[in-house]
């Protein structure tokens, strides 16, 4: 049991007086939230300081532009904000954040997070022509009964991990049939309690309604696994590998909105990983032909020793492939098995070190020969 | 001659300074016989051994790759090969994920005075590579 709030609006009209509270109270400087930007439905993440804004804010859009964690990274690389700023974010969000804090491209230092139990977000393409808009009814009916919302993200169809690890605050969407009523906010951290502490509203003992939550989670293993098999029967060796990835037209949108991939000096972007003439030249004498531009191949396997082991499955890599490769499907599907053998889950314990930066002495005897 | 017509592979070894290239140099200052299918790089200590080195080798056509380096509490600084331990699991299982071979890479740890360890490993890891055949990435274009 953990201490909850309980608003009697609807869900986001609630933890939307509750930001208020926050503002208004001067506990927290600024709110980060989605914000619309038109009435096209056409959202973006804001830092908002007057009261008077959270007006446009909301906070469970299901859309994701950029992921939270990268913005927030960008937001406290350089320093912490000096007063206290609260934070909405998605599960995902909020891990590869986590992952970030770790690789010190961030701090949690005056950053208080709210996350909740989180049905799943549209493709970016979706959020144009209010056709998210007109989905939102279909959509919140969905989350309320514990299923996936037809038309999300891939990722999120397949997503296992909706409950925030680490959230200070955790508000109860999934298969809550009362969100047009009441707005539940648990208060999981004694941050939490100090932030709501002085809310006029019902505070009682509450915890997350896990069999709610299993009914969702048994719909998403399925369609994991389906996934997974799917994607599994294609990456058979190099031809496969070939067949999926020969019509990347190596934009690197999948390394750019990735939360994980934060170098600034990217390897795969640097000049020195530029064909010259005499490389040109030994392909075409070694294979008679060469692909252009090349290195496919070489970028889509170097980003996953790269990411695989912090890969928190967001999809935002889905959303913004042109080509429309499976990116996160793959990276997610590898992710889980490396992460496995470091026994390793991204994003749940900031405190806990990246398996490749620390090592145990006996471990690992079977790869050695 | 039949000889000629023997497949050879191409194996690419990455080997410490201190430890596996000097075993390497004993194996060979002692004469002892292995097949010529290593191509030696030195690093001056196996967790310099970017993983990207290994796809590179192996999307470039290496038949196989090995790593090797101090045996596990032996590295000259002192940690580098326990790294060294998890990034190669990482890639291993990475390729192994992906159906790609994960049988044409190898992590093997040889000391200075191992000549006849190293010989043994050349050997046994050419009649391997051998068996699997010709890396198929070899002629593949589009990659």
């Amino acid at each position: 049991m953990t201490k909850a709030l309980k608003i009697n609006k609807n869900a986001e009209q609630g933890i939307k007086e509750f930001l208020r509270f926050l503002l208004e109270s001067g506990k927290v400087k600024g709110v980060f939230s989605l914000k619309k930007i038109n009435k096209e439905g056409a959202v973006a993440y804001s830092l908002i300081t007057d009261p008077k804004d959270l007006e446009d804010s909301v906070p469970f859009y299901p859309v994701m532009p950029v992921t939270a964690g990268s913005l927030l990274s960008r937001f406290t690389l350089k320093g912490s904000p000096d007063k206290p700023v609260v934070a909405v974010m998605r599960p995902c969000e909020l891990r590869g954040f986590v992952e970030l804090v770790k690789r010190e491209q961030g701090s949690f230092e005056n950053v208080f997070t709210i996350s909740m139990t989180c049905g799943g977000v549209y493709p970016l393409d979706m959020a144009v022509d209010k056709k998210i808009e007109k989905n939102l009814p279909k959509y919140w009916d969905a989350v309320k009964k514990s299923e996936i919302p037809a038309d999300v993200r891939t990722a999120c169809k397949g997503c296992t991990e909706f409950k925030p690890y680490t959230a200070d605050m955790t508000v109860d969407l999934v298969g809550n049939k009362d969100i047009d009523k009441q707005c539940i906010i648990l208060l999981n951290t004694k941050n939490g309690e100090s932030l709501a502490d002085g809310m006029d509203a019902e505070f009682l003992e509450k915890k997350l309604d896990t069999k709610k939550l299993d009914v969702l989670l048994d719909k998403r293993a399925v369609e994991k696994k389906k996934l997974f098999d799917e994607i599994d029967k294609k990456m058979n060796g190099m031809d496969g590998l070939i067949d999926i990835f020969g019509r990347c037209i190596g934009c690197h949108g999948c390394m750019r909105v990735c939360p994980i991939c934060y170098c600034k000096l990217c390897e795969f972007e640097s000049p020195d990983s530029e064909y010259k003439p005499s490389n040109y030249n030994s392909e075409l004498k070694k294979r008679g032909g060469v692909r252009v531009p090349p290195g496919t191949m070489y970028f889509q396997l170097g980003r996953l020793t790269h990411i695989s082991i912090s890969c928190v499955g967001c999809g935002a890599c889905d959303d913004v492939c042109p080509v429309d490769i499976p990116v996160s499907t793959i990276f997610k599907k590898v992710g889980e098995s490396v992460q496995k053998i470091f026994n390793y889950i991204p994003g749940k314990d900031v405190k806990e070190s990246i398996p490749l930066v620390t090592f145990e002495k006996e471990e690992f005897i079977e790869f050695e020969e | 001659m039949v000889e000629d017509k023997e497949f050879m592979p191409k194996i690419l070894a990455f080997l410490c300074n201190w430890c596996s290239y000097a075993g390497a140099d004993l194996a060979g200052t002692s004469r002892l016989k292995y097949p010529p299918s290593i191509l030696p790089i030195r690093v001056m200590c196996s967790s310099r051994i970017d993983p990207l080195f290994i796809i590179k080798a192996y999307l470039g056509g290496a038949d196989g790759v090995l790593v090797a380096g101090c045996h596990p509490g032996d590295c000259h600084y002192e940690k580098g090969n326990y790294y060294t331990r998890r990034r190669f699991a990482l890639l291993k299982k990475i390729f192994e994920e992906l159906n790609m071979e994960p049988d044409r890479l190898m992590l093997s740890w040889i000391s200075a005075s191992e000549g006849h360890k190293y010989a043994r490993v050349a050997t046994e890891f050419t009649e391997k590579i051998k068996k699997s055949g010709e890396s198929s990435v070899k002629n593949k274009i589009f990659l």
